[in-house]
């Protein structure tokens, strides 16, 4: 009750955490959206056996353990890493970029799969109908845009639900870091399980209104 | 309109179709029949270009298809209809209008031919239904038009009544007829419906087993069929 009392009563540091958790997975799902979508289409609609390897690699991406993300995304962004100079470990970039990486995978990977399951008919006929190259991937997208919201879904959970990753390169920092999963790790070491399972369970609620708009997005004729 | 010459089409080992010389004169409406797996479907796939063949080469009007400089542009005189017609999630106005918008048709141009398409094919009362809400008849005459609403010079139809009542079956006969008649389009048709093909056709290329087995005006072939195994489908005796 604690957590929802706090809710209720709007308080601010808890305010903060929800609304950087919503920030930092809502960019990063954007992000993975914007490129996933457009590889995984461009993926499906390639034959098979041209894409043997990239589907492989995406598979297997698709199941990254979070902390090794971390892991590297912490090495590139550290002062001796490639990106060391633009300063950004243990800031909500860091955090975007972390959540990205995991996410991308699991949009392209999907979208790919959905493409590729509704291809080839769909693609028949929009190419008989005098649609060019770009067209023709639109009307793809198009007719399998509830298998590639499913897909968005799919990303969005696993970018919300995330925290080794976020952890690792955020550094759970009050105020400027924090957000839900490691607000409720943080509550956890503490003992303070009941403030722990209330954060999770306001997770939860945001988990399924986000998904809620997401599904209203796949259109009335998603049945 | 088309000449083949030395088309073949092979998945991994299995050849699927040979055709060693065919013609397809334009203006006609020419039909393929056979049984299933003869490779009429194969060929209409070559013919509208969503296949590349294995050997051999395809002529439109006297140039090669791969000459073309737009595989596009050469794709845009034909149009094609499957046997299970996809609508598109949308209207069926929306449906109708898919290939003149693809073509970047301004919008009064295709509200115009599309009421008119579907005026002439008399779904015009369903203009602005949910086309996946049709029934089979109603899906494959949306398909018909958004084929028809192109005015391609060739229309290419895969057993585009296969799966219709006699009702139906009429109305995309007429349909095709009129579009042959009125626009000159050359129309080839895939059909294993032996009647179909001698009620419609101008000419009518038998094939069997991925071969053209005998060809030529289908009341020349159908009242004396040089080739046994035409005889035998002719008859109804063949298994398929």
């Amino acid at each position: 009750m604690q957590a929802f009392n706090l809710v209720i009563g709007r308080d601010p540091a808890l305010m903060q955490i929800i609304r950087l958790s919503l920030q930092v997975s809502g960019l990063a799902v954007c992000l993975a959206a914007l490129a996933g979508i457009p590889l995984g289409t461009w993926l499906g609609l390639r034959p098979a056996r041209q894409v043997r390897w990239p589907a492989l690699f995406i598979y297997t991406f698709m199941g990254l353990p979070p902390v090794l993300v971390g892991l590297l995304v912490y090495l590139l962004l550290s002062s001796q890493g490639l990106l060391g100079v633009l300063n950004l470990l243990f800031s909500p970039t860091a955090m975007v970029i972390a959540q990205t990486v995991l996410a991308l995978p699991i949009v392209t990977g999907l979208t790919m799969v959905a493409v590729r399951g509704k291809d080839r008919e769909i693609r028949d006929t929009a190419v008989s109908l005098g649609a060019g190259g770009w067209q023709v991937a639109l009307t793809v997208v198009r007719e399998t845009r509830v298998a590639i919201v499913g897909a968005v879904v799919a990303g969005a959970g696993r970018a919300l639900a995330e925290v080794g990753a976020v952890m690792m390169v955020g550094g759970n920092i009050e105020g400027k870091t924090r957000v839900m999963t490691t607000a409720i790790v943080l509550e956890t070491r503490r003992g303070n399980f009941e403030m722990a399972i209330g954060l999770g369970l306001v997770l939860l609620a945001l988990a399924f209104v986000i998904n809620a708009l997401l599904y209203r997005l796949q259109g009335v004729n998603a049945d | 309109m088309f000449a083949l010459e030395g088309l073949a089409k092979t998945y991994g080992a299995r050849e699927v179709l040979r055709v060693e010389e065919l013609s397809f004169p334009a203006g006609l409406i020419h039909g393929l029949m056979g049984p299933s797996g003869a490779g009429k479907s194969t060929l209409l796939r070559l013919l509208n270009l969503l296949e590349t063949p294995t050997a051999g080469r395809i002529l439109y009007r006297g140039l090669d298809v791969g000459r073309y400089g737009s595989r596009l542009e050469l794709r845009r005189r034909m149009a094609m209809v499957f046997q299970k017609p996809v609508l598109f999630d949308g209207t069926v106005f929306d449906n109708v209008a898919y290939g003149l918008k693809v073509r970047g048709l301004r919008n009064p141009v295709v509200r115009e031919k599309v009421t008119d398409t579907l005026r002439a094919v008399g779904l015009e009362y369903l203009e602005k239904a949910q086309a996946r809400t049709l029934s089979g008849g109603e899906a494959q005459r949306v398909a018909l038009a958004r084929a028809l609403v192109i005015e391609p010079d060739v229309l290419l139809l895969d057993e585009p009544t296969s799966n219709l009542d006699p009702h139906n079956v009429a109305l995309l006969e007429d349909l095709i007829r009129g579009t042959n008649g009125g626009r000159g389009s050359t129309v080839i048709l895939v059909t294993h419906n032996v009647f179909q093909a001698e009620r419609l056709t101008d000419r009518v290329v038998f094939m069997c087993d991925g071969r053209v087995v005998e060809e030529g005006p289908t009341a020349e072939v159908f009242t004396s069929p040089r080739e046994e195994r035409t005889r035998a489908f002719i008859r109804g005796d063949m298994v398929y």
